[in-house]
């Protein structure tokens, strides 16, 4: 390489300023090919009609709103809240056991042994491929599979639960694996935003005489506020992006009834059948929903940052 | 004295409850894995015959089979998961570094600019660009091809993100000057200095873009159709989609074996790591 040093030496600092230009230039040229541009397409698509019928190419021709129009009349409203559903099976509990077990990983009254085991136990299903932790479950849970197995001769049940051919069972299993690829997870950053919190404020609380509840309720939830918004808002962005588990649960069909058919779902029907103007209005939808949930985000990271006086 | 024996008995109970909740989840973590793992051992008639805790002895048969079957290229399917994943991990570690050094320690005009712009782009889900992305595949020629699951990885705003933090906290400017006066260029300084620094947040970022890329579905499985180059979790879409009940179980759970227990073992190795990345991530976040 021919060294600048000469150069850089006479002006000193305002010849770096390239280095700036040239070391972001692999993220910016990679970025506008592979994610901008998809995503002006995307945009464009949605306002033309655009599909095969049978082997015949329909379009592309501009037809404005249309596919908006037929996107909203369509079983969107349905899948919505298939996937609102799924997400909040999932959720509840999964805030509800990381507060829990957050509050008790951290508390220097309780001083728990095996922390560490137990958070590399809980935090390891977030690592598992999702379409094979699904396919795993179809396997185990199917109606003469080992959980049914399992509860027959225990005696807990008289016949086999056909657990994937009922509405709960189906959308009870796919929140139970989204709680367990996420509650481990969940507990970490709710940990470290509890180890954030001045310790001083738990001592003179319990030199008050505070109750344990009076402590969580009155010091642990307001000042980890900021995080659990964070969790909220980033896990439902999760939500609505859920695609891997009821996707390969129900071999893609949402059954029974596609009760458990999610968004995403949808839309992979879509684009499996190169229907790009359906296919580009509900992405588009999908974008405004998450831009204003990651507007939130945005918003929970700042005023925590300023009451931090950051 | 009566009040402190009291509170000592509560304070047992307490820790008494939370261990038999964290023993449940442990439980409950372990179990479906276990079950997995022993289903792998067993021939299709012993898991038809019904539960078992104990390992069976079709462990290599299970193995040979579900490596030598004609409709699941698994070995290849391997072999492909495995050249995307650490090609991926390579790609978006060195990348990342590389923008987060850009904006963290040159002063240009565009610098916010550019910043404000990925910390927008960070939340996009992939999903709503894959239509414009599977077109523009087409255009390019590059559908059912390894490329796309691969160069991409080069812009990965949520790594950046986590790098340039790493930075903020453990990598001083004066570094660079001191860098510059011993007639170090620019570039080279990146290679030499900067990243055997950063190595701590790549080698986690690393772990993270591989077990993404590893687990990574919606994509792959619009863009890759010829049999000999798709990737584990499109097989293993592929045998969800086959007729179940003529399958042989014990192959299906070798196969959903051999996608989960990888991973598996490369976390237990570095778990402290991985961990401590995730609470970075939160503290930042």
């Amino acid at each position: 390489m021919p060294d600048p040093i000469k150069k850089n030496a006479r002006k000193k600092n305002v010849s770096y300023a390239k280095w700036g230009y040239i070391f972001l230039l692999p993220f910016f040229i990679t970025y506008i090919i592979f994610s901008f541009i998809p995503l002006v397409t995307t945009i464009y698509n949605s306002f033309f009609e655009n599909y095969m019928s049978g082997l015949k190419q329909i379009g592309p021709n501009f037809i404005g709103l249309d596919n908006y129009k037929a996107i909203l009349g369509s079983d969107l409203l349905k899948f919505t809240q298939n996937t609102l559903i799924l997400w909040i099976i999932g959720f509840v509990p999964q805030i509800i056991i990381s507060l829990l077990l957050a509050v008790w990983f951290t508390s220097t009254r309780l001083r728990l042994k095996y922390t560490g085991f137990f958070k590399t136990i809980i935090y390891m299903p977030n690592l598992i491929m999702a379409a094979s932790f699904a396919m795993l479950f179809f396997a185990l849970f199917s109606d003469s599979g080992p959980i049914n197995n399992l509860l027959i001769s225990m005696g807990i049940l008289g016949k086999p639960f056909r657990f994937l051919a009922s509405i709960w069972g189906t959308r009870g299993l796919v929140g139970f694996m989204n709680f367990m690829m996420w509650f481990g997870n969940t507990t970490i950053l709710l940990m470290a935003a509890i180890m954030g919190v001045d310790t001083a404020l738990f001592e003179a609380a319990e030199i008050d005489g505070a109750k344990s509840l009076q402590v969580f309720t009155k010091i642990t939830i307001p000042t980890i506020k900021p995080i659990l918004v964070y969790v909220l808002i980033t896990s439902m962005i999760g939500g609505i992006q859920m695609f891997d588990v009821p996707q390969i649960l129900t071999n893609g069909r949402g059954t029974p009834d596609r009760t458990s058919m999610t968004l995403i779902m949808f839309l992979n029907n879509h684009l499996f059948s190169k229907n790009y103007g359906m296919g580009g209005a509900l992405s588009v939808l999908l974008f405004i929903i998450t831009a204003i949930l990651s507007l939130l985000v945005f918003k929970s990271i700042t005023t925590k940052s300023d009451k931090d006086g950051r | 004295m009566k009040d402190g024996k009291r509170s000592r008995m509560m304070l047992r109970l307490q820790r008494g409850i939370c261990y038999l909740v964290l023993s449940l989840l442990v439980f409950l973590c372990l179990f479906f894995f276990y079950v997995m793992v022993i289903n792998a051992t067993r021939s299709h008639a012993n898991i038809q015959k019904g539960f078992s805790f104990i390992p069976g002895k079709s462990f290599v048969n299970n193995l040979k089979h579900v490596l030598g079957n004609k409709n699941l290229p698994v070995l290849s399917g391997i072999g492909n998961s495995f050249l995307v994943s650490s090609c991926s991990a390579a790609l978006t570690t060195y990348f990342s570094a590389m923008t987060a050094y850009a904006i963290h320690a040159y002063e240009f005009k565009l610098k916010k600019v550019a910043f404000l712009f990925i910390m927008m782009v960070m939340m996009i889900p992939q999903q709503v660009t894959t239509l414009g992305f599977i077109s523009l595949l087409g255009k390019m020629k590059l559908m059912d091809s390894l490329i796309p699951l691969i160069v991409p990885s080069i812009a990965a705003p949520v790594v950046f993100y986590f790098m340039k933090s790493y930075m903020e906290s453990s990598l001083p400017l004066e570094l660079m000057d001191a860098a510059r006066i011993d007639g170090s260029g620019e570039y080279h300084t990146f290679n030499r200095i900067v990243l055997p620094i950063m190595k701590p947040a790549m080698a986690v970022q690393a772990i993270f873009a591989f077990v993404n890329s590893w687990n990574n579905y919606f994509v792959p499985a619009l863009v890759i159709k010829s049999a000999n180059k798709k990737t584990l979790p499109i097989l293993i879409a592929q045998l969800r989609s086959a007729d179940f009940l003529k399958f042989d179980m014990g192959q299906v759970y070798m196969l959903v074996a051999i996608a989960i227990v990888p991973v598996i073992i490369v976390y237990l190795f570095l778990s402290k790591f991985i961990i401590r990345g995730v609470a970075v991530g939160a503290v930042k976040g």
